[in-house]
């Protein structure tokens, strides 16, 4: 899908490319021994490195390594067997040792690519041009005093990785598919939590634009830490939008750096970038370069689970499902298991239509997560071949399926306990189709003299008389046979 | 390569240093004195080596991914100018 901004005497397109900082997860910090609890009291979870205090030295948590590792793999990337840690100098509040140590030329992670899945049905693959891991810099607080800032070190030293992205996009869409694609696949591998509201995930997005068809690239400004898919692809919009505008007045973009304010959806300019990307990058001494070995690398990517992408095919071909459903029961690992466990033996696109109708509907009403869901996953597969089998009906089931959220029951024993089983013995329904038929002479004649409408009145009359029990096909079928002989 | 007064200035703002108007100069010549004494390394045919990142040629140590630190807010905070409700407190830097 093209995506392009039309204006009364051109056509633009945009360029964008996105950096996404991820907090990995591990218990404790990249270099040092204390938590990387969150919401704890400030301060509490602060070792001397992380506070910057003179002598202290960095050990780096194998953990991190790992995680990063099995990030790069589930991005199709290449692993770097060696990379090297670097100091990125500024002065900054939440920076004591006046260095952010992180990795420059070269990262832990180099080339790969994630696929992503438009609404017009057609795919498109991202460059990812590399991960590099560092440390995640303390949380300053500016809302708490007019005149001050405080400043929290429990999040100083927590463990970054860094995503960069060629600039591939050409569409808010595609940059929100991207978040989505990537947030789920963190989840997947449990290397990062995906929150962007908590800040554990955060997007800085470059943009620029050009005329459609225009060749290289113009001055692009960076918008920072964006904290939700929404928010970016609204952040990208406007700004191209912004400078779409500056262009066509016959101004120039200058290369700088702006914040998205949420409140009015637009970009606001922060500073240039002239002398602020001045970090004089140079090897950390403290730390001697990262060695890999192919065993490692290949031990790690034995263990690898099942990826959203390759899940979602798996789920096609294995279940019959549509990409749409498929799409919905992969985006997290925790729907695809419990659609899995509930499908196991049964039939899986019943099943999948069950989960992603009646069942999320109710999860949602009722506020819960899956977790807290009061039906077992196997209960719904149990359901759906209670329909399957004609021992209820689909109008019986949605009631079964109410009480089995009320009281986390198993369908079998709802319907065992409550006598809902479906009525199937011909000849008991026969008789009480017989039974409606004499008791309602007046509407008999009806029908016969032509108003046939009146065949849904005796159904519905036969059902009542039957509780519902009774078998609908069956009972469509006998009160045809009989009133219209 | 030989430096500016105002490459002087600006390395000197970048590493927070203040360096009188009157000694610009004469820093001036010390940097380009350093540079021109490392520059002979250019002499040298670096051509298919590898950057060397240490001298060490030691293999970086890993730590366990444990908890083993941390709860030490009273000395963290002890040395700080300014300290509010366990906060580190510096003047408003948001711009």
């Amino acid at each position: 899908m093209t995506y392009t901004i039309k204006t009364e005497k051109n056509e633009w397109e945009i360029v964008c490319g996105l950096e996404i900082h991820c907090q990995i997860i591990s218990k404790s910090k990249i270099f040092s021994g204390a938590s990387t609890e969150f919401g704890d009291d400030a301060n509490e979870n602060v070792s001397f490195i992380d506070a910057g205090m003179p002598g202290m030295l960095p050990v780096l948590n194998k953990e991190c390594v790992r995680q990063a590792v099995k990030t790069g793999l589930g991005l199709n990337a290449q692993i770097n067997k060696h990379s090297v840690f670097s100091r990125k100098n500024y002065f900054y509040a939440d920076q004591p040792n006046g260095y952010q140590i992180t990795q420059y030329e070269y990262p832990i992670v180099g080339k790969g690519n994630v696929k992503i899945d438009l609404s017009d049905g057609t795919s498109k693959n991202i460059g990812i041009t590399r991960i590099h891991i560092e440390q995640d810099a303390a949380k300053s607080i500016h809302d708490l005093n007019p005149k001050k800032t405080y400043v929290d070190f429990n999040r100083a030293g927590v463990g970054l990785m860094e995503i960069v992205t060629e600039p591939d996009f050409r569409s808010p869409e595609e940059a929100g598919a991207f978040l989505k694609k990537l947030r789920s696949i963190v989840r997947y591998l449990g290397t990062c939590d995906g929150n962007m509201d908590e800040g554990s995930m955060r997007c800085d997005a470059s943009i620029s634009v050009r005329l459609k068809g225009e060749q290289g690239l113009r001055e692009r400004a960076e918008v920072k830490n964006v904290n939700s898919v929404k928010f970016a692809m609204q952040a990208i919009e406007s700004e191209a939008k912004r400078q779409v505008e500056v262009y066509e007045q016959g101004g120039t973009i200058e290369q700088q750096t702006c914040r998205f304010d949420q409140a009015t959806g637009q970009t606001k300019f922060m500073r240039k970038k002239e002398y602020a990307d001045d970090y004089r990058y140079f090897p950390e001494p403290d730390l001697p370069p990262l060695d890999l070995t192919d065993e490692y690398i290949e031990n790690i990517r034995a263990q690898m689970v099942e990826l959203p992408d390759a899940k979602k095919e798996r789920f096609m071909r294995d279940f019959n499902l549509t990409a749409y459903d498929a799409d919905l029961l992969t985006e997290s690992r925790e729907t695809a298991d419990f659609f899995e466990k509930a499908a196991k033996g049964h039939d899986g696109k019943k099943v999948a239509n069950w989960i992603l109708g009646d069942f999320f509907a109710r999860l949602n009403a009722d506020k819960l997560t899956l977790e807290q869901s009061p039906i077992k996953p196997e209960m719904i597969g149990q359901l759906v071949d209670l329909i399957t089998n004609n021992t209820i009906s689909g109008k019986i089931a949605k009631d079964v399926f109410a009480l089995m959220f009320e009281t986390g029951q198993s369908p079998i024993k709802i319907v065992e306990e409550k006598g809902l089983k479906q009525v199937t013995d011909s000849s008991q329904i026969e008789k009480i189709v017989d039974e409606v038929i004499a008791s309602n002479a007046d509407n008999l004649a009806a029908y016969k003299s032509g108003k046939t409408n009146l065949f849904g009145w005796f159904v519905g009359q036969v059902m009542k008389a039957s509780k519902g029990s009774a078998n609908p096909q069956m009972v469509n079928q006998l009160l045809k046979d009989k009133l219209d002989k | 390569m030989a430096v500016d007064n105002n490459t002087v200035k600006q390395v000197a703002f970048l590493a927070r240093l203040k360096v009188e108007d009157s000694k610009v100069e004469q820093t001036k010549d010390e940097f380009n004195k350093i540079l021109n004494w490392v520059e002979q390394l250019n002499e040298v045919n670096t051509e298919n080596v590898e950057p060397l990142v240490s001298v060490n040629d030691t293999t970086l140590p890993l730590r366990e991914d444990d908890v083993t630190d941390g709860n030490l807010k009273t000395e963290i905070l002890k040395n700080a100018p300014m300290q509010e409700f366990g906060y580190f407190a510096v003047p408003k830097v948001v711009e």
